[in-house]
């Protein structure tokens, strides 16, 4: 069965577009959401926009290689962007004015998002100095603002509220936590946005408030039943410093889940896209799937799939079956080789010599090669002993065993990706090969960068062909 | 043999699958080993394809040799409405905490008291004796939080002891914090030769070993198989490695022939290979460093399902992990 492949995605045409604000990378964990958010961030600033980058978890030397290692939760301006050839340039007439042929690089900011301090901002921001510090000292808020999960998710949506509200920048892309559930982003704020506005939470708070005058009484029983008991358990200062943060937090915010709502409504928005990151691997494209359902469910608006890590090969007409039978016929030709080589080694004391011997002969038009050759018996001769003949047909083998993995990984990937465009044929795809090591400088980045784009400016390209 | 054995790393490299091959490995025969998960994921059940496990331990998988494993599936609800019945008989109370959300509450808005509901279930069931005073498992092994927060997840009843300052919680905390700190538990990190996990291993120890906790091994899990030497023979020239692909029936070796043609291919993925293997022995290096047992588990091109399970098991014993 071969499918339809899915359509292209065009990188340049989303990054260039002035509508295009938000962009969200979106993802399991380990797949390449930083990487991509980076690499994004940084081709959109060459191509003249004004980017910010907003990272959660990137990689130690690539933080160190953006200047954004030290956490102090601002952007930071990025150094070392470089204009982009053939990139159009952006609409403000000072761009205009230096020509189509060289167009201005914009300007790329990067951040680390710190979310300790982000929550702890958003306390002083909302309250006054003595109830901010006794929120700020409370081991409740400590134990919240440190780790509660979901809470990265939160403070990652508030962070994106903010710089969306601060209005300098014609870009923002947003990295996402890691997680197993590329979902978790959409949901975590706003579960920890209902659990703070929850029901048990009003209830410690003001236990008249809640139920009808029916139900009143029923709670103000259970009510004092439960603190009771969790004193008991707990020691009674421990509901205190509950009790107090509550309030604390409550009197500050008009509720989180408003907030939470807010900065969900603006990813709803136009002018927000998202891509969903995944490697060509089954649980990672099966998350990617269920965000791409998602998505749609909520109408939020999908950009396209990034297919980070995929698998190539130059020599993809060699089947891995035909290389494995290759590799194993090089090695019983050795086998058989070494025999008659010990042999030889007898009879010749000075046979180490003649190692060099084979690299004088064996030039480009040896008479003797032909290519119809079907399984090189012409080299059945004394040659066929010699030790750097034998090295080549060892390091063939080994090339060609080599390659046999390449290509049933090639095909493994190719089946969970014929699977995901079964269920999604419209979802538009960019691919990014598997690099052999990491992408931890700019110049990795950029290189990411450039694959993201490859395949829609080759799509876009054809399609001014067809129209022209 | 630590009798406590707790498997963290960082997300997706394999802490599920280590933990539970680590299971069947250290049920050897006539022994028995409890794995026992903590988030809620279901992610036993997935791997030994049964169906969901409930709140209870139940035996999964015979291992070679005849030992048993069992499994456990730690729900922080459950596990607390457990305790407020164990030590206040709550009845009826209990469920009226629930409804109100004070369970959820109390789990969900400090971590603290759903981390130490989890350790201590898991101590618990290590420290648990039968009649005859044998202990009911010889190894408990735990598919832990990842790294980033592990030492917090072990280290939570130093805190909570803390915070709930009397009380039976409090002291449930100290118990459950001499079992952690002592020899009977090891922590081990899975990692993948990346450069990403293993940053995160070597902070995750250090992190551990400030808090006093025991570290026990490096497992790398994923490895590839050499294929090739490394560094590839530069000696060898081209021409002849495009006679020995002619030889082995690929086509012509002179330019332009088939067998030519799959020469600079095939190269670039040596040398693509090449770079890999130098990234990975300087992770290796990295690991070496830390001064730890370093045990290796191959990666399964297919993926892993039952039979792969069993290999990795086999693999542990192999290299006396178990
Ligand atoms: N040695 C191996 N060979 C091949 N595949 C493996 C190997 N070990 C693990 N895997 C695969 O890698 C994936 C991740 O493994 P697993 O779920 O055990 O990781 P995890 O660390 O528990 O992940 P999470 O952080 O999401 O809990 C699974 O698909 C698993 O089958
Ligand atoms: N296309 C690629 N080729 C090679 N390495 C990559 C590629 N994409 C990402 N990586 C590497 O994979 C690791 C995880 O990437 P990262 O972007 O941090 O993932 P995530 O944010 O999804 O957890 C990093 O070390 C990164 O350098
Ligand atoms: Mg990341
Ligand atoms: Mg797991």
């Amino acid at each position: 069965m071969t499918l339809d492949p899915a359509p292209a995605l065009d990188v340049d045409a989303l990054l260039d577009d002035p509508e295009t604000r938000i962009v969200v990378c979106c993802g399991a964990g380990g797949v390449g959401k930083t990487t991509t958010a980076a690499a994004l961030g940084l081709r959109a600033a060459e191509r003249g926009r004004r980017v910010v980058v907003l990272t959660i978890d990137p990689a130690r030397r690539l933080a160190q290689s953006m200047g954004i290692d030290s956490l102090d939760n601002t952007p930071r301006r990025v150094k070392g962007i470089e204009p982009v050839a053939g990139a159009e340039p952006q609409n403000g007439e000072e761009r205009e004015e230096r020509g189509a042929a060289e167009p201005a690089p914009g300007e790329l900011h990067a951040m680390m998002l710190d979310m300790k301090r982000t929550f702890d901002e958003i306390v002083e921001a909302h309250a006054d100095p003595e109830r901010a510090r006794a929120i700020l000292e409370n081991p409740f808020y400590q134990s919240l603002s440190a780790g509660f999960a979901g809470t990265q998710e939160y403070m990652a949506m508030e962070k994106l509220g903010q710089l969306r509200a601060e209005g300098d920048w014609d870009l923002i892309v947003v990295d996402t936590p890691p997680s197993r559930s590329a979902l978790d982003f959409l949901d975590a704020p706003g579960r920890l946005g209902s659990f703070l506005d929850g029901k048990f939470i009003r209830v410690l708070m003001a236990p008249a408030k809640v139920g009808g005058r029916a139900g009143m009484k029923f709670l103000n029983v259970g009510m004092s039943m439960m603190t009771g008991t969790l004193g008991k358990l707990l020691g009674g200062q421990f509901l205190r410093d509950v009790q107090t943060f509550v309030a604390a937090m409550d009197t500050m915010f008009g509720g989180f889940r408003t907030r939470a709502d807010a900065t969900y409504r603006l990813l709803q928005a136009p002018g927000t896209a998202f891509l969903v990151v995944a490697a060509p691997e089954r649980d990672a494209l099966r998350e990617a799937a269920y965000f791409v359902e998602r998505l749609a469910a909520d109408r939020m608006p999908l950009a396209g799939l990034v297919l980070n890590r995929v698998h190539d090969s130059g020599a993809a007409r060699l089947s891995a079956e035909r290389a494995l039978a290759a590799a194993e016929n090089l090695d019983e030709a050795r086998i058989v080789d070494q025999e008659g080589g010990k042999k030889a080694l007898r009879t010749t004391p000075e046979s180490p010599d003649r190692a060099a011997a084979p690299a004088e002969r064996g030039s480009e038009n040896d008479p003797r090669e032909s290519d119809s050759d079907p399984g090189g018996s012409e080299d059945d001769s004394t040659a066929a002993a010699d030790s750097s003949t034998d090295a080549a047909g060892r390091l063939a083998a080994g090339l060609l065993r080599l390659h046999a993995e390449r290509m049933q990984l090639i095909a493994r990937e190719q089946r969970t990706r014929d699977r995901f465009t079964a269920l999604h044929p419209e979802v538009a795809v960019a691919e990014v090969a598997a690099l052999p090591g990491d992408v931890h400088d700019l110049a990795g980045l950029r290189d990411i960068g450039t694959r993201l784009a490859a395949d829609g400016a080759r799509a876009a390209d054809d399609d001014d062909g067809t129209r022209s | 043999m630590s009798r406590f054995q707790v498997v963290s790393g960082k997300g997706g490299t394999g802490k599920t699958t280590v933990a539970a091959a680590l299971a069947l490995a250290l049920a050897t025969e006539g022994k028995r080993t409890l794995l026992v998960e903590v988030e809620g994921r279901q992610g036993i059940a997935q791997l030994f394809e049964t169906e969901a496990l409930p709140y209870e331990e139940r035996k999964i998988a015979v291992a070679p040799g005849g030992g048993e494993v069992f499994a456990l599936a730690i729900d922080a609800e459950l596990a607390l409405l457990d305790y407020l019945q164990m030590f206040y008989r709550l009845g009826s109370a209990g469920r009226a905490l629930k409804k109100l959300g004070a369970v959820d509450f109390a789990t969900t808005i400090a971590p603290g008291v759903r981390d130490v509901l989890l350790t201590g279930k898991a101590c618990e069931a290590v420290r648990r004796k039968d009649k005859r005073g044998r202990f009911a498992y010889d190894h408990v092994v735990m598919d832990a939080p990842p790294t980033g927060r592990i030492t917090r997840f072990l280290n939570v009843n130093d805190e909570v002891a803390g915070l709930a300052k009397i009380g039976p919680i409090h002291n449930q905390a100290q118990a459950v914090m001499r079992v952690l700190k002592s020899p009977q538990t090891a922590v081990h990190l899975v990692t993948l030769l990346e450069e990403m996990p293993v940053q995160e291993t070597v902070d995750g120890i250090a992190e551990l070993r400030a808090a006093a906790l025991p570290v026990g091994r490096v497992l790398v899990n994923m490895v590839r198989a050499e294929v090739l030497p490394s560094p590839v023979p530069q000696d060898v020239r081209r021409t002849d490695v495009a006679k020995a692909l002619s030889r082995a029936g690929l086509g012509g070796a002179r330019r332009g022939g088939l067998a030519e043609q799959l020469v600079d291919p095939l190269l670039e993925q040596a040398s693509q290979y090449e770079e890999r293997v130098a990234l990975e022995r300087r992770q290796r290096a990295e690991l070496t460093e830390l001064g730890l047992p370093v045990t290796e588990l191959e990666l399964l091109p297919e993926g892993i399902d039952l039979a792969g399970l069993y290999r990795l098991a086999a693999e542990l014993r192999t290299q006396g992990v178990s």
